[in-house]
């Protein structure tokens, strides 16, 4: 007869509080656990710690008052988030970006998408007891935020990038510091593979870890390199190139198994391609203007247009409405990481709860954009 | 299901099939539909298991004035990449539209938060309860006659 079949004991749900102050939530999020022993029966998401209601926010502000407010939403990428709002205007507006400007946001893009991947794969490595990855992962970051402040002179909230181009060319010493960069990278991916990947603790703690198959994945709307852990390549570089990504030749990496390790893993080897993709797009980097000639004020005709890129965590959307005013009539982010976390309860289940802290960490999401 | 039909040959597939409750928008920058609300569940299925528009992009809404408010869903397929917008317009005084939990469990947490910012109640949604708000706020404040407090 099992302890559980035993009539003198007593069994019973607990529930527990994680967060809103738990290290491991990564900002204010909370999640309600119900557990049975150690197993997760049952998990509740609280967000809206960090609301801000940037939508309102955006009716009361003129187009260009907003390019700063998207930096504060996933602030980990505030490139990326810039770049998506920019060029829902600029499709609403028929703005032709100059060639320059183009190459010089798919740098940032791609700098960006590293920097945020470094976030993640260092504070994951923390999360599971790790302090020493952390410092690796975050002296790289320091490089590419290093880079952001000789153009944009801000490291996380940048306001960069402007309807019809960025807001200044690339100052002389940008670029032969970034090619410093790009030659200290290779050595660096060793060293992630020795400290973290190699490591028979953390291989221990995530390898079959949070399994989320790829038609759960699709179902809840989970994109980026959470869904292509899965074994799905869909990225939007490639299935809908915005930009100037069509030109460029990088592969999409694709993993099967969807767990945790796989989720990490991918972050990796997505920055080994964002390496590719900057190299060629410094060789082919054409001089001239960095900004197209856009009225003062901007005022894009009436109509409404949903623009979507690739983001670091996933399909970063921005639905704007203009009624013809100098301010948009209606602007919704659909933010992944917002999606990400509506997905975890079903992940999560029937995990034991130090596996819920390695897939919560996994899925990497920044309240900032949940919340909004 | 066939899942290379164009986009416009979907839009025309389902105007035969709706042709009282469906209508293209016109002068649109995407292509559009605007539907019925009686229709929109049955459109949106279609949308999926016909002709393979089975990613749910985004789901959100818009504040028309009196004319009430406009729920916007926006389906894609990745490969090909097609995105079509789907418009459903619901009147002011009693916002209701059906809810996609059923098709796509990704629409739970996105109509949580249009119940959350514009009060429309998605019918049929397991557990329709604010999301980012506290659950003591008083009001919608993506509908445009919202004050906020400091203009009170």
């Amino acid at each position: 007869m099992s302890l559980a079949e035993d009539k003198f004991l007593r069994t019973e749900e607990l529930t527990l509080n994680l967060g809103p102050q738990h290290p491991s939530t990564h900002g204010v999020y909370r999640a309600i656990l119900t557990l049975d022993g150690e197993y997760v029966k049952g998990m509740e998401n609280v967000i809206g710690y960090l609301h801000r209601g940037m939508e309102k926010l955006a009716e009361a502000r003129t187009y260009t008052q907003f390019i700063p407010y998207p930096d504060r939403l996933d602030y980990a990428s505030g490139m990326l988030n810039e770049l998506g709002y920019v060029q829902a205007v600029e499709k609403l507006m028929g703005v032709e970006v100059p060639e320059r400007a183009e190459y010089i946001r798919i740098i940032m893009a791609e700098l960006q998408r590293m920097a945020s991947h470094m976030v993640m794969l260092g504070s994951y490595a923390l999360d599971l007891g790790g302090y020493t990855p952390w410092m690796y992962f975050f002296r790289d970051r320091e490089k590419i935020l290093d880079l952001f402040e000789m153009v944009s002179g801000g490291r996380m909230t940048l306001n960069y990038m402007r309807i019809g181009g960025v807001a200044d060319d690339l100052p002389p010493e940008f670029l032969p510091r970034l090619k410093q960069f790009m030659a200290e990278m290779p050595a660096s991916f060793e060293e992630y593979d020795n400290i973290v990947t190699g490591n028979e603790i953390f291989i221990a703690r995530t390898k079959g870890v949070g399994v989320f198959k790829a038609d759960q994945a699709l179902a809840y709307g989970v994109t980026g390199p959470n869904l292509r852990a899965a074994g799905v390549d869909y990225d939007l570089r490639k299935a809908a190139p915005y930009g100037i990504y069509d030109r460029f030749e990088f592969d999409i990496p694709v993993f099967e198994n969807g767990d945790c390790f796989d989720r990490f893993v991918i972050r990796i080897e997505e920055m080994k391609q964002s390496l590719r993709i900057i190299e060629q797009a410094i060789a082919a980097l054409p001089d001239g203007p960095v900004k197209a000639k856009v009225p003062r004020v901007i005022k894009p005709p009436q109509g409404e247009v949903y623009h979507q890129i690739e983001g670091s965590k996933g399909c970063l959307g921005y639905y704007v409405v203009s009624d013809g005013s100098n301010k948009p009539y209606r602007l919704h982010i659909h933010g992944p990481s917002f999606i990400n976390v509506g997905a975890l309860p079903e992940m999560c289940m029937d995990l034991v709860l130090q596996d819920v802290i390695a897939t919560i960490a996994s899925i990497d999401f920044i309240l900032g954009e949940v919340d909004r | 299901m066939d899942k290379q039909i164009p986009l416009d040959e979907v839009i025309a597939g389902l105007q035969d099939k709706y042709p009282e409750q469906l209508a293209v928008v016109e002068g649109s920058l995407q292509p559009a539909v605007r539907v019925k609300t009686e229709v929109f569940l049955k459109v949106m299925q279609d949308l999926k298991n016909e002709y393979g528009l089975d990613f749910l992009a985004d789901l959100t809404a818009v504040d028309l004035g009196d004319e009430g408010f406009r729920g916007i869903t926006h389906v894609m397929s990745w490969r090909p990449y097609r995105m079509l917008r789907v418009e459903v317009d619901t009147p002011r005084n009693q916002p209701r539209i059906p809810s996609l939990v059923d098709l796509w469990p990704a629409a739970d947490v996105q109509e949580r938060e249009a119940y959350d910012m514009f009060g429309i109640v998605y019918d049929g949604h397991p557990k329709l309860t604010r999301i980012l708000l506290s659950d003591n706020f008083e009001g919608y404040p993506l509908r445009k006659d919202f004050q906020v407090a400091s203009k009170r």
